[in-house]
This record gives structure tokens, C-alpha cells and sequence, in this order.
């Protein structure tokens, strides 16, 4: 067992690393503040190779696995997780082509994101679908040959700026639940597809989150990624995949969080001493970094075992789940260190612990992960 | 031993939940946003007696017990966190101890027209670095004929930006630690008290607070609240009140998380079934409501030990720590439950998600707050 | 608002100079030696604590539910396995009175209150049916004017002990609805056919008896019929909710007796020049704990002033047994982690604390069950 990085992975931790001191950290604070989406940033992003970086080169991508993904992705998160979501949002969307797209939609669709600095969003989620995928409602009637896509997408990450989307509706029957969800890939220029609401969220406030509406989109077979009726598998194998990612957000937060407070503890005077000294907060610092050791171990498993092609569901929900939630604990831990100055925003504690809190909600809430946990374990061995 | 409520505390509560509803709830979102202090909605409250709800009548004051004070922290906050401590600073860190140490003289400038609620006060203790740790008090008071020439920084002063008097503590002797700390009554328009910007903050959006200098600041001798060197213990026997409002204060956010969350759970489908049909989401809920009421018993000790006037340090300090704590764990499964729509500024869960984190760490912070429940148990 | 009354104050005195004279020096031997306490509970007897909240008329105290919630955690501080039993004394004292015959009451919990009988006994778990009550299978069947009772029971307090016992019995079988076709019977002990197994070994609360029982062909009279046919389900519902309230006593009184001997020990032990009393990592602790003990006896007292009120409190003592029993089991945790190595030998009480708590959480209902009920009363 070898718990070191190689020298490639060490250089992209790096450039990460200082991309992230020199472009995030200064500019995190208002773009938060303001909700506005960092586009500078995903340009320069794009040229540095932090976006698309798990796309084979084959369609101009890096080809980078998901151990090399999450090592980058903690760094990007330690300047600001609205950014690191931002970032991602392209993986994600290509995801499901990855994984079940013709060679065609591959070289078109993944070639576009490789040749400019343009976004693709992954639209599954509904109003009243989140982690519950197989409740969708999004409907994919038949005509001919033909499809046409009706339903409205919630929770898009990147919704408002992507040039395609990865979309998941229904064939047939809402009972049928998981079995007729298929997957389309959907130009954004098709008519009846538009960009609707904006979420004004708690956190992540960088990054765009919408709504996008389908009405009577027209698709072809050229549109369809996988078969009928394969689009639950996709997603979920998706999810296998995209899960670490979010424990690298967590790992991002909590090392700032920790690296924070830390220099606050010893600063910040009480009773004569810096509380640095107070048996208290020495324990909740510790408390702080076993908590980021263990998420950072469970994620570089979970992300080993994929580069391994040995796909497991419960490594990546172990992960998640664990890192999430600790990650909350963590930023909640921080604001308490720094006391009344935590809870404004001249520091950027309180903006980790907003941040976090997303963490457990999107790609499958801490509770799901559970679920997903308990299933696997209880088909163990039967 | 019976634990209800007389027919007078029901009352009250009754007329702050009723007005909480039609006043706070349909407006909070926005004033949150709008980082607005409710300013017409305060008036009505003190319109209501709730300027001074256990200051007695003859001092303008309501003239009602604690109990009924922490109640009606709990309904005003579970309408609108920031009215909340509004009130909560205006009734226990400004007229209690005016109206406990002051002077029958003092009490008619300082504490009628603030009870009667046409006035609005504030309590300047903490500065930059001497949160919970007063002692390390630098604002200093110097002695000059019949008055003081006060200078230093205060900072967090919750209402500073808004009020028109001051419960202020300085140091008279540095080298005394917490017995060279004495207190005065200050009205804000006097000059050399100068305002800086309101403070940005995580939560609590509508209650405006700010940093204060002292240029100078000349106050007479009539405005010092009892003697040189009494600060500390008019700060720590405040304190022991103003936790009971604060632990409402949280109450009545986690209630609010609360209760969104049931409603939505019995709305939201997932698998087929309303959430609130999953175990997982039924012992969420079950957890949520055992700590609230566990927490309101302790406020509601807290406070009818004080109106019998006996001794409440500690049980004040267990009834902030553990109500404080309780908002927090009830919000964020509150924000839990409601998944991606918790997450979201068009409900209110998310507010009540970042008020509630305040309440574990102004007035003492919940480590201050073990620190003197431990140092009671371990006499 | 909080403040008990002159009488409550009174049982609470008595209960606690019994607790911490004799009864606290006795635990450990008691425990030790897994030793029935007949000759505390007789003592507790003398004192008036075996029917606090039974009428005068019957040898009891009426004292009330507030008293009795302060009995059970003064001598829960003392001896947890002593609390028990005497708990079910009162619980089943108390039943009787409330549900039935003025002849019953006057034969059997004169006996009780008086300490003539030693115990008695609550049978109402089996080994398939613990917290779901409805799904028991002992039988009741009409035999002339009485019944004959068969089946088994378990997990049943003081069995082999109890002078009279309440034993649940269906006395219809219905498949629609199961909890309608239970009754409850008064059997006395000694019984010909009623049988009590083995001691169980058990982790805890080892001075208290615990048994499974057998009733083979149990004859009882009409006149043994405790409230009316197919009642026992109502019966056992409306003493288990009072159950609820002096198992969160207890507990409370278990962690009380941990918390005490947690902060002596904080100032006797020294490490790194002081006593680890100075240090924030034990004092948080000892502050979280009594903060806990402190909310967990509000929500208990309160639980226990409703019933005495009857006003509904199901929900309520729901809400003081879940958590009261899992703070104990906290706070005895705390007490173990605070005395070190010492709180993992029989040397020092902790180590006893912390097996005693542990079956609170789950007998009278699971922590479980007790989430399940406060959630359906929320969402109704």
C-alpha cells in the first residue's frame, strides 16, 4: 500500500493550489456576496486544464482519472466551493455520454467543452424529484421515430450557462418508476428548451443554479445516450462516479476551515492567554482534523477503486456522506472558534459553513447515502 | 408542583403568537434581505407593553413576571429572529439593570420612556478583544469634576445603530481587572459617540448592529449606574437575565424550523410516500420537538427563579447553552428536510438556519457558558 | 411553576436519606453478589415508598405521580436494581387501584404497600412481542365461571418473586384487531401451573430478579378478571405510559449518582500538576452532563405533574423517557471516560453505572418506539 502522490499529481495539485491563492481566495468574498457567476475565472480555469479534466484525449479532454480529479478539486474548494461545484458542472454533464453515448455524441459533445470555454449542465433533478430519481416527471412522448421531451429540471447546476445538457426523462408510464427513465442529450438552442429561475441559494452563491424547461422539445435517435429505458442505471453510475467529487468539496473546507481557526486560536487572546491554549478549543481543532484525515482517506479510496474499475457504490457513499457531514460540523466548529467575529462577513468562516451545508443535500442527500449504504450492506453476503 | 401557565402569561402568549403571524411571519424574508430593521413593527410591539415587560408599571413598564417575558421572547422570534433580540436587548440588558441599579432619577430618564417602549436602548460590553472575557475591558473612563471623559471601542452592539441610549461599561482603574470596571447610562446623541457602519452578518440580517467609538464622550456623574468598580457584577447579574432571552430567542427560531418542517414533510413525496412516513424523517422530527421542549422547561426555570428572586447563574447559563444548541441541531435538520428547497432563499428554513447560529455565541458563548455551569458544579 | 410542594418535598427527603445512608453503602455488595434486595424493599415498605401514589385507604401515601417520579430517581441514586422493584411495586399497586374491584384492591395492594409481599409483578413482554403489546400469545381460555391461562413470559421483574402478578392473556383471537381480544388477570404467586425460569445474566440492574415465566393450564377465578374482558390492552397502554415516567426517573437518578462521583473524582485525580478538574476538556464535560440531567428532570417532572393533573401525557412522558434514558446512558459514559482506568473496574461505582444504565434506553419501550410516538403526535 503506498499512500504517495506521483510526481504528474503533485504538479496538478500545484498549479491548483496557486490558481487558487491567486484568482480565488482574493475575489470569493463578493462573488458571493453577489451571487455572480466567476466566468473570468472558469476561462482561465478552462486554460489551465482544471475543467473537463476527467474527458479521455481522445476528445480533447485530459483524461485525467478521479483520484488525479479530487486531489485538484480540494484545492479549488479551499478557495471557494461555489467555484469548485462551477468547475465540475462539465464532468458531470459528461458523465452519462461517457458512459453510454455513441462514439458520435462523444466526439460532438465532449469536442465542444475541449475547443472552447463553454459549460454543459447534468438536468435530472425536478421540483418534486430530487434524490428520488426514479420519481421524475419529465415525459418523453414517441412519435415515429422521433421523441418529444415535456418537464421542467430544478437544481441545475450551471443551468443558465450551458451550451447542452445531459437530461433524464420518462418513457411511458409514471408506475413503471425506474424503468422507462431515459437519457437524452439536449443541444441548447433546440426550440421549446429555456432557462428558467434562478436560485437565490443560502450558499455556493457563485455558483449558477437554475431551472431549465422543456416544451415539446423534438429529439431524434441522434439525442438518445444509451437505450430506452437506461437512464436510471446511467444515473446512478454517474452518481457512483460524481460522489467523490463532493468529498473533495468537503476535504477543500474543511482544510481552510481548519487552517483558519487555527490561526485565529493562536491570535485571539481570553483570560490572559490565546485560546489557542484552552483544552476546548485544542480538542475541537483535533476534532477538525481527524474529522478532514478521514473524509480525505475514505475519498482517495473511493476515487483509487473507480480508477481501478472497481466501481462500488458504497465506498462513494461512504465518502460522501462522511465527508458532508463532516464537513458541516467542521465550518460549524470554525464559526464557534471565532466567535462573534465568525459570524460576519469580514472572515470567511461563516461563508464555509453556508457553503457546507449544500454538501449534504445535492447528489443524493446525506440521508439517501445512508440508504445506499444499508442496501449494499444488507445484500452483502445474502 | 404544577408546570402550566397562569391565565396572564397564556394571554401574552396568545396576543405574541397572534401578532407574529399577521406581523412578523409574512414580512421577515424581506427585511432579512433588505438587512431593514423593522422599525414599524418594534413601535407596535411596544405599543403592546413589550418594551419592558417585567419592568414594573410604576417605571412605564408592563409590570409582568420573567416567565412571561421569556414567552413572549420565544413568540416574537418565531416570528422574526431579528425583532427578537431587539426587544430581548431592550428589556434584559438595558432596562434590568436601570432597573436594578438605578437611582429613582436615573430610572425616570432612562428607564420609563425605554419601557414604555418610545424609546429603544442598547448594552455596550463587548469590544474587540474582550468578547466574553470582560475583564480585558479597554474603554476607560477618566474622572473629571462632576463628570468622565470616556474613550475606547465597543463592538457587536446590537440596536447601536438605531438606539438612543447606551448601557455602557468602561474601566475606571485598568489595574483592578474587573473590579475597576463601572457602568453609566448614555444617551447617543451625546457628543463623542460616534457610529461606524452596521455590521454584515450571517444572520439575524433585520437586527442591526455596529461598532462604536468613544471620542471623548463626556458624561456626568448622574448617569454612573451605582458605583466605581460595581460594572462587573451589574454585567454578570445582566447577563444572568439577558441568557434567558436569549435561549427564548432560540426557542422560538427552532420552532419555527420546526414546525416548516412538519408541514413540509407531510407535502414532500418522495418513493411515493410523504416524507414524513420514512422512519428516518420521524425521529428527525421526534429529536426536534423532545429538544425544544426540553429547552423551554430550562428557559422557563430559569426565568420564575428569577422572579422569586433567587440566585440563576447557572440555570440561566444551562437554559441558554442547551436552548442555543437545540435551535441550531432543529435547523439544520429543518434545512435537511426540505432537501434543495432548504437550501434556498424562497422558503424561510435557510433564515432561520443562519439566525440560529448567533444564539450560540452572543451572550456568552457556548463555551463561556460551560465554563460557568462547571465552575458552579465544582465549587 | 417548578417548585414541588411540602409533600412532594417530604417523600423526596425520605426517599433520598434511605438512598444515601444504607442503600448506597449496600449497591456494590448487592450487585456484586447478584443478591435480591427483600430486605431493602421491606424497609422502602416501612417508609411509605411501595404505594406513593395509591390512596390512603389501601396503605398508600397519595402522594401523587410528582412524588413518586422524585422517589424513584433519590433511590435509583443509590441502587438502581432496588428502584426497579420497587417501580413495578408501585406500577402494578397502582394499576390495580386504578382498574380494579374494590375486592381485588382490598386483597392485594394493602399487601403490596404494607411490604407483605416482597413484590409484584408486571407480566406483560414475551419473547415475540416486547414493545408491540398487541402481538402477544399467551392464552385465556373460559373454563365455567373462570379461565385457564397458558402460554409463556418473559423478561418479567421480580417473577419468582412477586406475591400477585397482572398477566396479560388473549382471550380472543382476532386477526383484524389483535389488541382488541387482550385481558388482564390478576394470578397469584404460587399459582399451581405458573412456572418461573432462570435467572436471567444479566449486564445490569443485577440485583433485580428477572425471569421468564410459564403458565401451564393457570386456573383463575372470574373474580381474578382485572377490568372487563378485552380492557388489557387499554390497561397496559395507560400503566406503561406511567412506566415511562419512573424509568426516566431512574435513569436520572442512575446518571445523578455518576455525575456526583465523576466531579469528586475530578478534584481527587491529578495529572500534569493539577486536578483534571482544571482542565476545559473534563469541566465541558461535567457542564454538558448536568445540563442534560437538568433538562431531562424538567421534561420528566413535567410528564409526571400532567399525569397527576390526568391530563394526557403520553406524548410527554414519550418525550422524558427518550431523552432522559439516552442522557443517562451519556452521562455514565462520562463518568467511565472521566475516571480513567478506574471507571473500567468494579473498584469504583462508575463502572456499575454504566452497565445499570444501559437497558433504560430499551426496556418500556426501545428510544424507538418512544420516537415513534412523540413523531405521530407531532404530525397529527
Amino acid at each position: 500500500m503506498d499512500f504517495s502522490i506521483t510526481e504528474e499529481q503533485r504538479q496538478l495539485v500545484e498549479t491548483a493550489r496557486k490558481f487558487t491563492r491567486e484568482r480565488i481566495i482574493p475575489v470569493a468574498q463578493k462573488l458571493d456576496e453577489h451571487g455572480t457567476f466567476p466566468i473570468d475565472i472558469c476561462k482561465e480555469g478552462w486554460e489551465l486544464g482544471l475543467m473537463n479534466v476527467e474527458i479521455p484525449s481522445e476528445y480533447g479532454g485530459l483524461g485525467l482519472s478521479c483520484l488525479d480529479h479530487v486531489l485538484m478539486m480540494e484545492e479549488i474548494n479551499y478557495g471557494c466551493a461555489g467555484i469548485g461545484t462551477t468547475l465540475a458542472g462539465n464532468n458531470l454533464a459528461c458523465m452519462p455520454l461517457l458512459l453510454g453515448g455513441s462514439e458520435e455524441q462523444k466526439r460532438h459533445y465532449l469536442g465542444m467543452l475541449t475547443e472552447a470555454p463553454i459549460f454543459a449542465a447534468y438536468a435530472c433533478s425536478e421540483p418534486d424529484a430530487g434524490s428520488d430519481v426514479a420519481g421524475m416527471r419529465t415525459t418523453v412522448r414517441k412519435v415515429g421515430d422521433e421523441y418529444v421531451m415535456t418537464g421542467q429540471k430544478r437544481w441545475i447546476t450551471n443551468g443558465g450557462y450551458a451550451s447542452w445538457y445531459s437530461v433524464f426523462g420518462r418513457i411511458g408510464d409514471p408506475k413503471d418508476r425506474h424503468k422507462g427513465v431515459t437519457c437524452f442529450v439536449v443541444p441548447r438552442d433546440l426550440a421549446g428548451v429555456s432557462v428558467g429561475k434562478k436560485e437565490d441559494k443560502l450558499g455556493q452563491r457563485a455558483s449558477n443554479t437554475t431551472d431549465v424547461l422543456f416544451e415539446e422539445v423534438k429529439l431524434t435517435r441522434k439525442n438518445l445516450v444509451g437505450g430506452e429505458g437506461e437512464g436510471f442505471k446511467i444515473a446512478m453510475k454517474t452518481f457512483d462516479r460524481s460522489r467523490p467529487w463532493i468529498a473533495a468539496g468537503a476535504t477543500g473546507i474543511m482544510r481552510r476551515a481548519l487552517d483558519e481557526s487555527r490561526r485565529y486560536a493562536l491570535e485571539r487572546k481570553a483570560f490572559g492567554q490565546p485560546i489557542a491554549q484552552f483544552q476546548a478549543i485544542q480538542f475541537m481543532l483535533a476534532e477538525m482534523a481527524m474529522k478532514y484525515e478521514a473524509t480525505r482517506l475514505l475519498m482517495l479510496k473511493a476515487a483509487w477503486s473507480i480508477g481501478e474499475g472497481r466501481i462500488d457504490a458504497i465506498e462513494s457513499s461512504y465518502a460522501k456522506a462522511f465527508g458532508a457531514d463532516s464537513a458541516m460540523a467542521v465550518a460549524t466548529d470554525a464559526v464557534q472558534i471565532f466567535g462573534g467575529y465568525g459570524y460576519t462577513k469580514e472572515y470567511p468562516v461563516e461563508k464555509l459553513m453556508r457553503d457546507a451545508k449544500l454538501l449534504q443535500i445535492y447528489e443524493g442527500t446525506s440521508q439517501i447515502q445512508r440508504m445506499v449504504i444499508a442496501r449494499n450492506l444488507l445484500a452483502q453476503g445474502a | 408542583m404544577q408546570i402550566d401557565l397562569s391565565e396572564e402569561q397564556r394571554l401574552l402568549r396568545d396576543t405574541c403568537r397572534e401578532f407574529a403571524d399577521k406581523e412578523l411571519r409574512p414580512n421577515a424574508k424581506k427585511w432579512d434581505r433588505e438587512h431593514r430593521f423593522p422599525a414599524e413593527a418594534v413601535k407596535k410591539l411596544f405599543e403592546l407593553g413589550l418594551g419592558g415587560v417585567a419592568v414594573p408599571s410604576e417605571w412605564g413598564g408592563a409590570g409582568m413576571d420573567n416567565v412571561s417575558y421569556a414567552l413572549a421572547i420565544e413568540e416574537i422570534s418565531r416570528g422574526c429572529a431579528s425583532t427578537g433580540v431587539t426587544l430581548s436587548v431592550n428589556n434584559s440588558l438595558y432596562c434590568d439593570p436601570i432597573a436594578k441599579y438605578g437611582t429613582d432619577g436615573q430610572k425616570e430618564s432612562f428607564l420609563t420612556p425605554y419601557a414604555r417602549g418610545e424609546k429603544l436602548g442598547c448594552f455596550g460590553l463587548t469590544e474587540p478583544q474582550a468578547g466574553s472575557d470582560a475583564a480585558e475591558q479597554r474603554t476607560t473612563a477618566v474622572r473629571k469634576g462632576d463628570s468622565y471623559l470616556i474613550n475606547g471601542t465597543k463592538n457587536w452592539i446590537t440596536n447601536g445603530p438605531v438606539a438612543d441610549a447606551i448601557v455602557l461599561f468602561t474601566m475606571t482603574d485598568l489595574s483592578k481587572g474587573t473590579k475597576g470596571i463601572t457602568c453609566f447610562v448614555v444617551e447617543t446623541k451625546t457628543p463623542g459617540f460616534v457610529r461606524q457602519k452596521a455590521d454584515e452578518k450571517l444572520g439575524i440580517c433585520a437586527s442591526p448592529s455596529c461598532t462604536i467609538f468613544f471620542e471623548n464622550m463626556e458624561v456626568p456623574i448622574s448617569q454612573r449606574l451605582g458605583q466605581e468598580g460595581d460594572g462587573f457584577k451589574i454585567a454578570m447579574s445582566t447577563l444572568d437575565g439577558g441568557r434567558i432571552g436569549i435561549g427564548a430567542q432560540a426557542i422560538g427560531i427552532g420552532r419555527a424550523a420546526f414546525e416548516e418542517a412538519r408541514d413540509y414533510s407531510k407535502i414532500r413525496k418522495t418513493f411515493d410516500i410523504p416524507i414524513f412516513q420514512h422512519q428516518a424523517i420521524q425521529f428527525m422530527l421526534a429529536d426536534m420537538a423532545t429538544a425544544l421542549d426540553a429547552a423551554r422547561l430550562l428557559v422557563l426555570r430559569a426565568a420564575w427563579l428569577k422572579d422569586q428572586g433567587k440566585r440563576h447563574t447557572r440555570e440561566s447559563s444551562m437554559a441558554k447553552l442547551f436552548a442555543s444548541e437545540a435551535a441550531n441541531r432543529v435547523a439544520d435538520k429543518a434545512v435537511q428536510i426540505h432537501g434543495g428547497m432548504g437550501y434556498s432563499k424562497e422558503l424561510d428554513v435557510e433564515r432561520h438556519f443562519r439566525d440560529a447560529r448567533i444564539t450560540e455565541i452572543y451572550e456568552g458563548t457556548s463555551e463561556i457558558q460551560r465554563l460557568v455551569i462547571s465552575n458552579l458544579l465544582l465549587k | 411553576m417548578f417548585e414541588p410542594s411540602e409533600s412532594q418535598r417530604l417523600i423526596r427527603e425520605t426517599a433520598r436519606n434511605y438512598a444515601q445512608g444504607s442503600l448506597t453503602r449496600i449497591a456494590s455488595e448487592l450487585d456484586r453478589e447478584a443478591r435480591f434486595p427483600a430486605a431493602q424493599l421491606g424497609e422502602l415498605a416501612e417508609l411509605g415508598l411501595m404505594g406513593i401514589n395509591v390512596p390512603e385507604a389501601y396503605g398508600g401515601a397519595a402522594a401523587g405521580a410528582v412524588a413518586h417520579a422524585l422517589a424513584m430517581k433519590e433511590i435509583a441514586q443509590g441502587c438502581a436494581s432496588t428502584a426497579v422493584t420497587m417501580g413495578v411495586n408501585n406500577m402494578v399497586a397502582e394499576t390495580i387501584c386504578r382498574f380494579g374491584t374494590d375486592a381485588q384492591k382490598k386483597r392485594y395492594v394493602p399487601e403490596i404497600t404494607s411490604g407483605r409481599f416482597v413484590a409484584a409483578s408486571f407480566a406483560l413482554s414475551e419473547a415475540q412481542s416486547g414493545s408491540d403489546a398487541g402481538a402477544l400469545r399467551t392464552t385465556a381460555r373460559r373454563d365455567g365461571s373462570g379461565f385457564v391461562l397458558n402460554g409463556s413470559k418473559q423478561w418479567i421483574t421480580s417473577g419468582d418473586r412477586a406475591g400477585v402478578l397482572i398477566v396479560w392473556a388473549r382471550t380472543e383471537q382476532s386477526a383484524a384487531k389483535p389488541a382488541k381480544g387482550i385481558s388482564a388477570f390478576l394470578v397469584e404467586g404460587g399459582a399451581k401451573g405458573l412456572h418461573a425460569g432462570r435467572h436471567e445474566d444479566k449486564m445490569g440492574l443485577r440485583a433485580s430478579s428477572t425471569v421468564p415465566l410459564t403458565l401451564e393450564d393457570v386456573r383463575v377465578p372470574a373474580t381474578a378478571l382485572l377490568g372487563n374482558v378485552g380492557d388489557g390492552f387499554r390497561i397496559a397502554l395507560s400503566a406503561l405510559d406511567g412506566g415511562r415516567i419512573g424509568i426516566a426517573s431512574q435513569a436520572i437518578g442512575i446518571a445523578s449518582a455518576a455525575l456526583e462521583e465523576s466531579l469528586q473524582y475530578a478534584k481527587d485525580r491529578r495529572t500534569f500538576g493539577q486536578p483534571i478538574a482544571n482542565h476545559q476538556a473534563i469541566r465541558f464535560m461535567l457542564a454538558d452532563v448536568a445540563t442534560e440531567l437538568e433538562a431531562a428532570r424538567l421534561l420528566v417532572l413535567r410528564a409526571a405533574a400532567f399525569k397527576e393533573a390526568e391530563r394526557p401525557f403520553t406524548r410527554e412522558a414519550s418525550m422524558a423517557k427518550v431523552f432522559a434514558t439516552e442522557k443517562a446512558n451519556h452521562a455514565c459514559d462520562v463518568a467511565v471516560q472521566i475516571h480513567g482506568g478506574y471507571g473500567y473496574v468494579s473498584e469504583f461505582a462508575a463502572e456499575r453505572h454504566y452497565r445499570d444504565v444501559r437497558v433504560t434506553t430499551i426496556y418500556e419501550g426501545t428510544s424507538e418506539v418512544q420516537r415513534f410516538v412523540i413523531a405521530r403526535e407531532a404530525l397529527k
